[in-house]
């Protein structure tokens, strides 16, 4: 976007389990400063996408590199840099929202950790139930812990699963305002998997569109919606989609 | 290697322990129980047996080596457990906390759950049998460490077999320890085992130990060839149980099971 070499460089990304590819020869570039979005049906590759972009599954082929290093053999400094959020992984539940933070800013290294989570506390407005224990709180404020525990290192890469799942729209929409303005002021790349399609229209900059594995559509919300002659993106997501699957059991017969 | 990354999962468990009261009372209660049932039995038995009355410690120190061992293998499971359970183990996975610190760490609250569970045991047995556990000296201590290492290799194992099937290894976290109990020679000697029995038994740490302490209780012998073998057995099943668990992590991730470790 701006000259400099992207964030997250994956080429010819492949996952085969069982004989099925789950996800089929991706190549894409992450840029800094930037909110990309991964958008799919359920079951189209975005979940082992992300897996593989964190380490936590070993692809059957293609490379990733992140910040200009190999990720399989750097993995360790690369996590160190990165960070996620989703709500399909709790915080210990029994441990204070204090407490949790204290955990991972060790396990991130940081090194002015209570600076650090007094500074998180007021952004993310956690300190009237800091002390409290995570399974104490509502949704809304589990997904605040939880992206506390995301920006704890001041990641430069920032992997967003569902950021705003089960949220009422003010909550969401706090939260949306949120990343935005701590991306304005720190210039991380976001990787943002969503289903909400107004979300990733208001925060993406860069849409990959996924199906059965493979990336289908790619471009700006805007150039999207125009390409297809939409009115929004989830208009242009749909006519996609079905068109995919269409295809893909025309080929079928 | 990390000591601060260490010292955050460590203090992840302590915060656990500190937040609930009853996982701090189960730590205390069973080695005290244990202790206490077994030393009326004891009592008994010095009246009746011969060989009890030899060395009136005998079963009590038996039974508390017995917890050692299975409080130092069932903490390590339970640990790695807590992360299963509270849907954690995502969040530690995507740090950069290495398999061996996440290892490192869980042996040292391992340390610290068993010693909060034996301590005030040995401490009852004084006043209540007029048992002086610590009486026979550095030897025992030889002996509880062999045991504690040994427990960490099974502990290890067990967190092998729950990273590669999840939950469903759970059960075998509790029944793997009971299933090689009968071949440790706790409460008998090693010869009372059938010959094809025996071989085994010696391939295990705890046969060594037990046999070894019966030595030490009713002759008053020490004899450290028990002590280095079981040593050198230790540290053989220590390589193979973290070559396991590095099987296992590198299985996992292949097969993309380390975000989803439920049934």
């Amino acid at each position: 976007m701006n000259g400099d070499p992207p964030v997250v460089e994956v080429r010819g990304l492949t996952k085969v389990f069982n004989g099925l590819k789950a996800v089929d020869h991706l190549d894409f570039d992450i840029q800094p400063h930037c909110t990309t979005a991964l958008l799919g049906s359920n079951g189209a590759g975005k979940t082992t996408t992300i897996s593989m972009l964190l380490g936590l599954l070993l692809p059957t082929s293609g490379t990733v590199t992140i910040f200009g290093e190999e990720l399989e053999s750097n993995r360790y400094n690369i996590l160190q840099r990165m960070n996620m959020s989703s709500p399909y992984i709790d915080l210990p539940q029994r441990l204070t929202v204090r407490q949790n933070l204290t955990v991972y800013s060790r396990l991130y290294e940081v090194s002015n950790s209570k600076d650090r989570i007094e500074r998180l506390a007021e952004d993310l407005e956690l300190n009237e139930f800091i002390d409290r224990q995570v399974r104490k709180l509502s949704a809304g404020q589990k997904t605040r812990v939880s992206l506390a525990k995301a920006l704890i290192n001041e990641p430069e890469l920032l992997l967003l699963d569902e950021p705003t799942a089960s949220l009422d729209p003010d909550t969401a929409s706090w939260i949306r305002e949120y990343l935005f303005k701590y991306q304005q002021r720190r210039n991380t790349a976001i990787l943002l998997a969503s289903h909400n399609m107004l979300e990733v229209h208001r925060m993406c900059q860069q849409v990959f569109i996924m199906t059965h594995g493979k990336i289908v559509e790619k471009g700006s919300p805007d150039e999207i919606i125009v390409r297809h002659g939409k009115e929004d993106l989830e208009q242009a997501f749909l006519k996609i989609v079905r068109n995919q699957r269409e295809e893909k059991e025309k080929g079928q017969v | 290697m990390s000591p601060t990354r260490i010292s955050g999962l460590i203090l992840r468990y302590v915060y656990l322990l500190r937040s609930s009261w009853p996982r701090m009372l189960e730590i205390i209660f069973w080695p005290t129980m244990q202790l206490v049932t077994w030393g009326f039995i004891s009592k008994h038995l010095i009246a009746e047996t011969p060989l009890y009355q030899k060395a009136p410690a005998l079963l009590v120190t038996a039974v508390l080596l017995w917890d050692v061992l299975f409080r130092s293998h069932i903490n390590f499971a339970l640990s790695f457990l807590e992360e299963i359970w509270s849907r954690n183990l995502g969040n530690l996975f995507i740090s950069p906390l290495k398999p061996y610190e996440l290892i490192s760490a869980i042996t040292l609250i391992s340390i610290i759950r068993t010693m909060v569970g034996v301590i005030p045991a040995c401490l009852i047995a004084l006043p209540l049998f007029k048992l002086d556990i610590f009486g026979p000296g550095m030897p025992l201590v030889f002996f509880f460490v062999a045991l504690v290492i040994f427990g960490w290799c099974t502990g290890i194992f067990i967190v092998s077999l729950l990273v590669r099937y999840g939950i469903a290894a759970e059960s075998l976290a509790w029944l793997s320890i009971f299933l090689i109990a009968p071949l440790m020679a706790i409460y008998y000697p090693v010869e009372i085992l059938p010959n094809a029995l025996q071989n085994l038994a010696y391939c295990l740490p705890p046969a060594h130990i037990f046999e070894g302490l019966r030595a030490l209780l009713l002759e008053n012998q020490f004899l450290p060839q028990n002590l280095a073998k079981a040593f050198a057995l230790d540290l053989l099943y220590y390589a193979l149980a973290f070559g396991a668990f590095l099987v296992a992590y590198k299985s996992a991730r292949k097969q993309g099971l380390l975000l989803n470790t439920s049934e």
